[in-house]
């Protein structure tokens, strides 16, 4: 079978989109020699009227994104870090989200924005190290932040057939998996998945951490079945899939690679716990509040979430019910 | 479309002029909630451009946009209905004073951040030429807006991919409260220059000039020479915004106010038509616009439960906030 990385599967889902839809363009910063590994070979197959290397102007081309959409194109925006997206947040959130409804249907803004590298890039240190799809989810931008290279070219390809805006978050955990693929396609966007089958408690993971709860609930198995589940997008979350789950299980306990206060943990937590009774308190895991990724690795570390935390949780949220 | 039309220009001044003038009678009567960025005084600005471009150019305005909505063709009454939150405007009640738009017209809406909307019609101009349309745009903005960022990111972009947009800053003297000589630093035209466009200065209180000014950058624009700048020098006759009829601001000495509107586009505009035409013209546009406020506030308030409608394009659905 062939083997796909995650990067690959990026590029490969934008020269199919672009392939298929004469309207699909792609923006960026130094795109066309495909600095970030993404765009590779789409400047030569496609020419530079449809792969724009971008001055550095976030901002602008962010909103002429937008101006390009209202006019009939679907564009991908690529930013070359994740704490870009703070400065173009007014332009997607102000400008791109908010048309549809203001001009009362009158357009519509199918404007992808793929952030490849987004999280800590170890060593990359305070701004180079966010990872922000909470603040997309709490807007209602749809935001998805897929695990594996098959879900990364999926939802991919749906976004960018999607009428509105969306963040595709490709963690940079993620970016060197390698998997096997024989056919891949389109994944649809709000719709997560079991990644492994448990019945005493629901392990929720987020991109990358996906990985992470997979090896720990193997680590468990001889203690607990734990089973995992997979959101793929965070808005608009699954939440139907996620309380079939928990129902079955009575625990939860959710991973994310976000910040602690107002994070899209304590959004899942509360959903849940609004539909579902528990049999012990729900936990989570996540970075601190507030936090910014220090520079010294072990201090990077220190602040993501990890295994052995992930771990404590399950095996806390067992004893206590 | 391009030549000078003396009556049409003074039909759409006169028009802007009316149709604000209901408005404020709007605002005072309760019927528009939030109140209104009136255009007075600066209406020969919207009508003088509009009056040079094709009807499938494309424009984007401002928060004080009710004149660049009407000057490009949008229906008085169902923009009116818009301004009172009815179903029957223009964007279904959602939008309101500072967002309305009409992309049946090439209106790609009223933009209340101000700075924002250059960067939307440079994209929106270069994706309608790239599908082989010969369109170009124009986006206003105000004396404030030459210090926000994104519209020189915006500048640079237009310029560099040689997009046909004409950037039309609209210099009524203040932002707000804030005079142009305590915000701008060198000059709004230098700020053009230094991207390479041309700029040029027009008397915005003469529908005529800003036409003509339009016209030939518009035609120098079509045949392939990139964007420009045109700087209307307007005065604003009424408040920034119409919570000033409530609170007391001092920031204009009344002299310059009187001078200001000593000089107005629409009597500018109207000395040219024989008092006749004049009156016929002004009747006219009366009627329209009684028949604009019958139609606006005729029309029904928005259901409460469809609030969240249109807010995704894709149909997906948000969860309610309640219970
Ligand atoms: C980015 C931004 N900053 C501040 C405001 C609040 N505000 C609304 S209108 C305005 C003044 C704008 O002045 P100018 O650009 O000269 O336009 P004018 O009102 O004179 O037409 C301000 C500060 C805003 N809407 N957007």
């Amino acid at each position: 079978m062939p083997r796909l990385s995650y990067r690959r599967a990026l590029t490969r889902a934008l020269a199919d989109e672009m392939t298929r839809d004469e309207s699909v363009v792609v923006l960026g910063e130094d795109i066309r020699v495909a600095a970030a590994n993404v765009t590779t070979g789409l400047l030569k197959k496609f020419g530079p009227e449809r792969v724009r290397d971008t001055p550095l102007s976030e901002q602008a081309f962010t909103s002429f994104a937008t101006g390009a959409a209202l006019a009939g194109a679907r564009p991908v925006v690529e930013f070359q870090i994740p704490s870009l997206l703070f400065l173009v947040f007014e332009q997607i959130v102000n400008h791109a989200h908010k048309f549809p409804l203001m001009t009362g249907g009158q357009c519509a803004v199918p404007v992808t924005y793929v952030v490849p590298g987004s999280g800590s890039r170890t060593g990359w240190a305070g701004q180079h190290s966010d990872h922000p799809y909470a603040l997309f989810a709490h807007v209602g931008v749809t935001t998805v932040v897929p695990a594996t290279p098959a879900d990364a070219y999926g939802l991919l390809v749906s976004a960018i057939r999607c009428d509105d805006p969306v963040v595709v978050f490709a963690p940079a955990g993620a970016l060197d998996l390698r998997e096997d693929v024989t056919d891949p396609a389109p994944v649809p966007l709000g719709r997560g998945v079991v990644r492994r089958s448990g019945d005493d408690v629901t392990v929720v993971a987020v991109g990358h951490l996906v990985h992470d709860a997979l090896a720990v609930a193997e680590e468990l198995s001889g203690q607990a079945s734990v089973e995992v589940f997979d959101p793929r997008t965070l808005y608009p979350f699954d939440f139907d899939g996620l309380v079939d789950s928990v129902s079955r299980t009575g625990r939860l306990v959710v991973v994310d690679d976000g910040n602690r206060s107002c994070g899209i943990a304590g959004e899942i937590i509360a959903t849940v716990v609004e539909r579902v009774r528990l049999v012990a308190p729900p936990r989570r895991v996540t970075r601190p509040d507030g936090a910014v990724l220090p520079f010294a690795p072990a201090l990077d570390r220190a602040v993501q979430p990890g295994r052995d935390q992930l771990t404590a949780a399950i095996q806390l949220t067992l004893k206590d019910g | 479309m391009t030549g000078s039309d003396p009556v049409r220009l003074y039909r759409t001044v006169r028009l802007i002029r009316r149709f604000e003038e209901r408005a404020i009678e709007l605002v005072d009567a309760g019927e528009i909630v939030g109140g209104i960025h009136p255009y007075l005084g600066q209406e020969g600005i919207a009508a003088g451009v509009c009056a040079a471009l094709a009807a499938d150019d494309l424009v984007t305005g401002t928060h004080r946009g009710h004149g660049h909505v009407l000057a490009k063709g949008a229906d008085p009454a169902r923009m009116l209905a818009e301004l009172c939150g009815r179903v029957t405007g223009l964007n279904q009640g959602r939008g309101g004073s500072m967002h309305a738009a009409d992309f049946g017209v090439g209106v790609l809406g009223a933009n209340a951040i101000v700075g924002a909307a250059g960067a939307i019609l440079t994209g929106a101009v270069w994706e309608r030429r790239r599908r082989g349309a010969d369109v170009v745009g124009a986006t206003f903005f105000g004396d404030g807006a030459v210090n926000e960022g994104m519209l020189l990111e915006a500048f640079n972009l237009a310029a560099l991919w040689r997009v046909p947009v004409l950037f039309v800053c609209e210099n009524n003297g203040y932002a707000t409260t804030m005079p142009v000589a305590g915000a701008v630093a060198g000059t709004i035209a230098g700020r053009a220059e230094a991207f390479g466009m041309p700029a040029t200065a027009v008397d915005g209180q003469d529908p005529e000039s800003v036409r003509a000014a339009t016209a030939a950058a518009v035609a120098r624009m079509r045949a392939g020479g990139g964007p420009e700048l045109i700087e209307a020098h307007t005065y604003r006759f009424d408040a920034h915004h119409t919570f000033e009829h409530r609170v007391r601001l001092d920031y204009r000495p009344p002299e310059e106010v009187a001078e200001g509107r000593s000089r107005d586009p629409v009597v500018i505009q109207g000395a040219r038509l024989a008092p006749a035409v004049r009156a016929e013209v002004d009747a006219a546009v009366e009627a329209v616009l009684d028949a604009a406020v019958d139609f606006a506030l005729a029309g029904p308030h928005p259901d409460p439960a469809t609030a969240l409608d249109h807010l995704y394009a894709s149909g997906l659905t948000a969860r309610n906030g309640g219970g």
